[in-house]
């Protein structure tokens, strides 16, 4: 049976207007953030996003969780849209997904007692149960005790800190989370304990997430599908295993082969050295063509001009390069 | 014969005086850098690395820091009692450090260039060249930084550069006189695992060049297993194991090494290890006996007492923990 999809990207572009050019004649300069993505996440998977700081990931989170409205394209979540006329998105759909931010130290109101940032989105989408009784129950689900809700987030370490914003996030009971780097801000021997009881939670209440990082050995472990963007676009979509045995893209390869890792047998998972050089230019001067041209070593005439288009190499393994078919 | 050691540290201890009491941040730390190697240290964010290297250079505030004991040895002098003239010469010469976060460490109002020419200005060399020499020996370390465009840089500030460019500047500051030790505190860890890399092989490559002994910081295992000759594994204030590079990762002995070993996702797959339970204990009331017994699955009656010393496994092996007191497990 085919998963069916529960979040589909259509074609998502979000530009910001920064400034403008010329006196007479103003024209907006413009930040294309997000150009043209598309990809969709099936129930119950954890989709993985990547990409260099820059590359627009966290736009696409946000805006997800309608904290931007889209310039073009759409997102439709079960086949609902969600940015349906001019209207604000209705109550059912804002409870469906919610959102983990990458550093709890600033997403968690330091006036406000763990109680009460808990019970905010139980007083909006849940008015008719009892409160205190959710707040406690939400504290088992993060396996926190029940008496850290009279504490402050700062007088929690880090670790809590961020499973207190997971349990915000389960608060309204949603089917979608997305979660932002959500560990990268801990150290590593905290990590393992989030990503554990993220995972756990994804099966106790069959959540689906969309998990943004920039680290690749994480993502190897937590995804059922990696995407990568880099500037604003998507390279390459692959299962997760798939994508460490056999990846296509040059951007990809240059990915893995930085990455610092402890073992041999990892070591030899690493694409051949590919030497990373040069860095994500800015968004606001895209390069002409395939935007990855200037770092790319394997690059040809073709990469400065025309931009590629996604082709399928194999079932659910697609990429976005002229190394793999040109179009006509 | 061993080598001499170009670095010595015995015994530290370093406190805070606050509000609350005294924190005791270092409790005995013992480390050794020899000439021309590379040493690595890893630990949790908050377990003293930083505060170790900064001790070194002697930059701690002091007050609220304190030093109750212990010495630290450069090329056979004491820092701890150098006078005004040693110690500026030790830091201008001697040993230079590069920080974690180089939107921090460049100063925002002064261009890149007059960073750098200040520098090259109060390294004692430097005090006799004319200004048009300073200039000339500023712009040497961008270059070898692989910096583009080293004139136009040397105009700009700090904000008109990305994140991997300002760290270039930071290491070409540090590169500036001719050094015998560099301190990399996390030179990666801001940026961007592509820039990561770049920025590491660079450093790896400029050490060799110049043989120049480092100590690189960090908590990413990875970067310390293909960057450096030797490992210190540091908790709470602590060493608890040191050993060649390539033995720790082959055979981790202490409870906590072997935690954060398992703690590292692999590309290999195969999930995540739940990690070590707890976190850093409050350096007001550290634990007594060695500071890793509530955190430690093999924890045994004597750990809560006594504070294990150094027990010497094989050559380059060495582990503070009443596990291994009686040599070979």
């Amino acid at each position: 049976m085919k998963p069916t999809d529960i979040l589909t990207f259509t074609d998502l572009k979000k530009y910001f207007v920064i400034g403008y050019n010329g006196i007479l004649k103003r024209e907006p300069i413009t930040v294309k953030a997000v150009d043209g993505v598309s990809f969709a996440v099936r129930e119950g998977e954890t989709f993985g996003l990547v990409g260099e700081s820059g590359s627009g990931k966290s736009t696409v989170a946000y805006t997800t969780i309608g904290m931007y409205r889209p310039t073009e394209g759409s997102i439709s979540f079960r086949g609902q849209s969600l940015f349906d006329g001019n209207k604000g998105r209705p109550l059912a759909l804002k409870k469906e997904i919610q959102i983990v931010f990458q550093d709890p130290g600033s997403s968690l109101n330091p006036r406000r007692t763990i109680k009460q940032i808990l019970e905010l989105p139980l007083q909006i989408h849940r008015r008719d149960e009892n409160r205190l009784e959710q707040v406690v129950q939400l504290l088992e689900m993060v396996e926190l005790p029940p008496d850290y809700m009279y504490k402050y987030p700062q007088m929690v370490g880090g670790g809590e800190k961020q499973m207190v914003a997971i349990a915000r996030a389960l608060a309204t009971g949603p089917s979608f989370i997305i979660l932002d780097e959500p560990t990268s801000a801990l150290d590593v021997s905290i990590q393992g304990k989030i990503i554990n009881l993220l995972i756990r939670l994804q099966n106790e209440f069959h959540l689906s997430y969309l998990f943004i990082t920039h680290d690749l050995s994480l993502m190897r472990n937590v995804a059922s599908r990696v995407a990568i963007m880099y500037l604003g676009k998507i390279c390459e979509v692959a299962e997760a295993a798939e994508f460490f045995r056999n990846p296509y893209h040059p951007y990809t390869r240059m990915l893995l082969s930085s990455i610092p890792v402890v073992s041999e047998e990892e070591e030899k998972l690493k694409p051949q050295k590919i030497i990373s050089t040069g860095e994500i230019p800015s968004p606001v001067n895209i390069p002409s063509g395939c935007s990855f041209h200037l770092r790319c070593p394997q690059k040809m005439e073709i990469c400065s001009q025309v931009d590629p288009v996604m082709v399928e190499m194999e079932e659910g393994h697609t990429v976005r390069c002229h190394l793999y078919g040109q179009p006509d | 014969m061993s080598t001499p050691s170009l670095l010595d540290i015995k015994d530290l201890h370093v406190h805070f005086d606050v509000y609350g009491g005294t924190l005791k941040v270092l409790d005995g730390v013992n480390f050794t850098v020899h000439s021309g190697e590379k040493v690595g240290l890893v630990g949790e964010t908050g377990c003293g690395k930083t505060t170790t290297m900064k001790s070194i250079l002697r930059i701690l505030p002091m007050p609220p820091a304190r030093i109750p004991g212990g010495e630290i040895y450069f090329k056979g002098q004491d820092v701890l009692k150098m006078g005004g003239d040693e110690l500026r010469r030790m830091r201008s010469e001697g040993i230079s450090m590069i920080f974690q976060d180089p939107t921090t460490a460049l100063n925002p109002v002064f261009t890149v260039g007059q960073q750098l020419e200040a520098v090259v200005k109060y390294s004692i060399e430097g005090k006799k060249l004319s200004r048009k020499e300073i200039r000339e020996q500023a712009i040497i370390p961008l270059k070898e930084v692989s910096m583009p465009d080293p004139e136009r840089m040397m105009g700009s500030y700090p904000i008109q550069l990305s994140g991997g460019m300002r760290q270039r500047v930071c290491i070409a500051m540090a590169l500036v006189a001719s050094r015998e030790l560099l301190i990399a505190d996390e030179p990666g860890t801001s940026l961007d695992v592509t820039i990561q890399d770049q920025i590491l092989r660079l450093l790896h490559q400029l050490v060799e060049e110049k043989n120049v002994s480092v100590i690189l910081i960090t908590h990413t295992l990875g970067v310390v297993r293909e960057m450096t000759d030797r490992v210190y594994v540091m908790y709470a204030g602590n060493m608890v194991e040191a050993a060649a590079t390539e033995e720790l990762f082959a055979n981790p002995l202490h409870p906590y090494t072997h935690g954060l070993m398992a703690a590292v996702p692999r590309l290999t797959g195969g999930g995540v290890s739940d990690g070590i339970p707890g976190r850093i204990p409050d350096y007001l009331n550290p634990p007594p006996g060695c500071r890793f017994h509530p955190r430690c699955d093999h924890a045994m009656d004597i750990c809560r007492q006594e504070k294990p010393a150094f027990y010497k496994l094989g050559e380059n092996h060495e582990v503070a923990c009443f596990l291994y007191r009686d040599g070979e497990k």
